[in-house]
């Protein structure tokens, strides 16, 4: 689709904070599901009469169910600590991408409707009615937030953007008005498996590809076992992992590490997807009936351990709320989490990230690598937001952020930190999070992407960085789309595992 | 018994209700609605004796504000630190006899009036200095920084210019709180003082005051990291698996 003109931002030396730009993003909007995309999954067609009142009461609704939510109406001082925080303020200058004004969007009508002072002096606090003009602006700017959390890390009350943005779209969505891209996979993970639809025969011929290609780079039958009951490992990895460059590359270092480790494992065709859009929607339901595809299909096969590819949110979705929704995980004490708990090995976290795995083994000294086959290639990290803000790895505070770095470390020669302020926990969004990576949203993707952008032309500057390495399926489809709007070349994205891939020794050719 | 002494005294005992039973209905529905999901901002603490450091290091120090925002960390440290100080030092016209810390507390809390009138300064300035800040200021957040600031400045005008009969006004409180009323000085700076400070108690259970008890309940800073090691389910949540 043809999107409107719009200027790249320049990259400039040091970071710069806009002044603010009133609506200079408002005309950005997604595309609207078609009544078929939202009656698939539940939600009202479209639009109709009486939506204010359904709107409102499904924010009591929510209000009641989330204490998050509840809290974060209430306790904002407005004191503009996060104003300066979001990367979509940072690349468009538009004050309502201000974290806080983002929040307040919505309350301003908590205030109108579920407060004493908006009740009677609506003015004076800023409470407004929901209408329709009310509902457009959360239409626009809730779907400009990739709900990466970066404000939540600076705010003093915690206050997380993303639980109100999810409530925001869970609410819009309960009226009839969803975002087309992230309702109609949601549709397709429902209906086929994965969020790219691929039948189980695609997906079956696509696996028996990559063990001829990677048998031909290698001279080692490497395998891509698809649906194997008993297998000790059931990866579950995101489906761009199986037909996108360049996440193909890192499905074929895990592949790759299995082989070298002697670990039996297997892919699902009913799980063929890490994704899990039900957490960009903020819809419970969603998101668990999603993850309980996972556990049935660990239940079928018989899996040991399961283990997740290199998706940010699938990741935070898997670590943080899997053994809520599903009983992935240790600790729970009813039927249905000790059913699950019963199969799986207790030796292991469950559910395990492939850096962990990887790392794991490493440690161990169960992999070789020829680091010097990464010479070519002078590395960064790019921290993806959910791993970084949204999840852990390891048994310490911090080891989503020391992990993958130790696994760069031991396959290659040459890496670099970009600067503080913008990786760990500060790290920024590569600006397609969030459910906004869909080419309506291009412009805002683009601005989104700029504060990353200035920290990479940095060590390339300085450094000759060559290749930004990082463990999340949006991100690497995010920047092959912006970095030539930048100057940067499409392939300098990677996975951590495309890099283990290069250099790991998988014994003598058969 | 002049009609100002019951008009404050009223005043008084409707703004202490008003203040517990408001603060008591929010804490209350803050702490019967659930957080169904594990939501920590990481790298988080893993034990609840970390995440009671991490509150601690955020009521203490304002943790997350020094990260954002160096002036405003400044301003409003300086504010609230120096109110601590003050209500503290007031607490001698609420006790006879005054518990000693108090009275050490005295000479601290007199100039910490200073220090709470020039964090409230600069925090108001900055919302006239910083575009970003500008925009968002609403008129509410005006009137509680220029509430806050006359209850500073009334305060330190008694105690450094007009000084009014401070025995009388404890002998005021002491009386209202034993229910055996006693006359309340008619100065008008005394007067002000306290309507704005009842104002102050009024306002705090429906306005972003509520920054106070709602720090202790978001799930983002009072949530252990533990995921993967305990199962966290909601009672709403648990009900879908029947």
């Amino acid at each position: 689709m043809a999107t409107a003109a719009f200027e790249t931002p320049k990259l400039k030396p040091y970071p710069v904070i806009p002044l603010v730009a009133e609506g200079a993003m408002a005309h950005s909007k997604p595309y609207v599901a078609s009544p078929q995309i939202q009656t698939a999954i539940g939600f009202p067609g479209e639009l109709t009469e009486g939506w204010e009142q359904r709107a409102i009461a499904k924010m009591g609704e929510l209000l009641d169910k989330y204490r998050s939510l509840r809290v974060y109406m209430d306790a904002c001082v407005h004191c503009g600590a996060c104003s300066d925080k979001c990367h979509y303020y940072l690349g468009t200058g538009d004050p309502k991408n201000m974290p806080v004004a983002r929040q307040d969007l919505m309350r301003s009508v908590y205030r109108r409707y579920f407060t004493f002072a908006g009740k009677h002096f609506p003015k004076l606090v800023g409470a407004v009615d929901m209408s329709k003009d009310v509902l457009d602006q959360w239409w626009s700017y809730f779907n400009q937030c990739s709900e990466c959390r970066r404000c939540s890390v600076f705010c003093p009350y915690g206050i997380d953007t993303a639980e109100v943005t999810m409530a925001a779209r869970e609410i819009m969505d309960a009226v009839g008005l969803g975002q087309k891209y992230a309702n109609e996979i949601i549709g397709k993970v429902h209906r086929i498996g994965n969020n790219l639809g691929i039948p189980e025969p695609a997906l079956a011929d696509t696996l028996a590809g990559l063990e001829e290609d990677t048998k031909e780079e290698t001279g080692v039958d490497v395998r891509f076992p698809l649906d194997v009951a008993g297998a000790e490992v059931l990866l579950i990895t995101p489906s761009a992992d199986f037909f996108s460059e360049p996440h193909v590359e890192s499905l074929i270092g895990y592949a790759k590490v299995f082989h070298a480790a002697g670990i039996t494992w297997t892919l699902s065709s009913k799980a063929s997807e890490a994704g899990n859009f039900g957490l960009f929607i903020g819809s419970y339901e969603q998101m668990r009936t999603i993850a309980l595809r996972i556990r049935e299909a660990a239940l079928e096969l018989g899996a040991r351990r399961i283990v997740v590819g290199e998706c940010g949110h699938a990741w935070r979705v898997a670590y943080s709320f899997w053994n809520t929704l599903a009983g992935i995980g240790a600790g729970g004490k009813d039927p249905f989490a000790i059913e699950l708990q019963r199969q799986l090995d207790p030796r292991y976290k469950q559910p395990t990230h492939i850096c962990e795995l990887t790392h794991d083994l490493i440690r161990r000294g169960a992999l070789k690598f020829d680091k010097e086959k990464n010479d070519d290639r002078i590395i960064t990290f790019h921290d993806s937001c959910n791993v970084a803000r949204g999840s852990r790895m390891g048994d310490a505070p911090g080891g989503q952020f020391t992990i993958p770095r130790e696994i760069i470390r031991a396959v290659a020669n040459h890496y670099h930190e970009m600067a503080p302020g913008t990786t760990h926990e500060a790290t920024f969004c590569c600006g397609g999070g969030g459910g906004l990576l869909t080419d309506d949203l291009l412009e805002l993707r683009v601005k989104g992407a700029l504060p990353r952008m200035e920290a990479l032309n940095n060590v390339v500057d300085r450094h000759g960085v060559n290749f930004m390495a990082t463990i999340c399926a949006i991100c690497k489809a995010q920047f092959t789309k912006v970095l030539p709007y930048y100057g940067f070349d499409m392939s300098m994205v990677g996975g951590v595992h495309q890099l283990v891939s290069k250099a790991i020794r998988l014994g003598q050719p058969h | 018994m002049s009609a100002l002494t019951i008009a404050y005294a009223l005043l008084f005992y409707a703004a202490t209700a008003i203040l517990v039973l408001g603060l008591g209905v929010k804490i209350r529905s803050y702490v019967h609605t659930p957080a169904p999901l594990k939501i920590p901002t990481t790298p988080a603490p893993v034990t609840r004796g970390g995440v009671a450091l991490r509150l601690v290091r955020e009521v203490v120090f304002f943790e997350s504000l020094f990260k954002s925002s160096k002036w405003t960390w400044l301003f409003g440290w300086m504010f609230h630190a120096a109110l601590l100080l003050v209500v503290l030092r007031h607490l001698r016209y609420f006790q006879q006899p005054v518990w000693t810390p108090v009275i050490w507390v005295q000479a601290f809390g007199t100039y910490a009036g200073f220090a709470m009138v020039a964090g409230l300064g600069g925090l108001w300035a900055r919302r006239f200095l910083v575009d970003r800040v500008r925009y968002i200021s609403t008129p509410s957040d005006h009137l509680h920084l220029a509430l806050l600031l006359a209850i500073g400045m009334s305060g330190l005008g008694m105690r450094f210019v007009a000084r009014t009969d401070i025995i009388a006004l404890k002998a005021f409180m002491l009386g209202l709180m034993r229910f055996d009323w006693q006359p309340l000085p008619a100065d008008p700076l005394l007067l002000l003082h306290l309507l704005l400070v009842a104002t102050l108690m009024v306002v705090f259970p429906i306005s972003k005051l509520l920054h106070a008890p709602g720090m202790f309940f978001s799930p983002t800073r009072n949530q252990s990291d533990n995921a993967r090691e305990a199962r966290h389910l909601a009672a709403w949540a648990a009900s879908l698996e029947k």
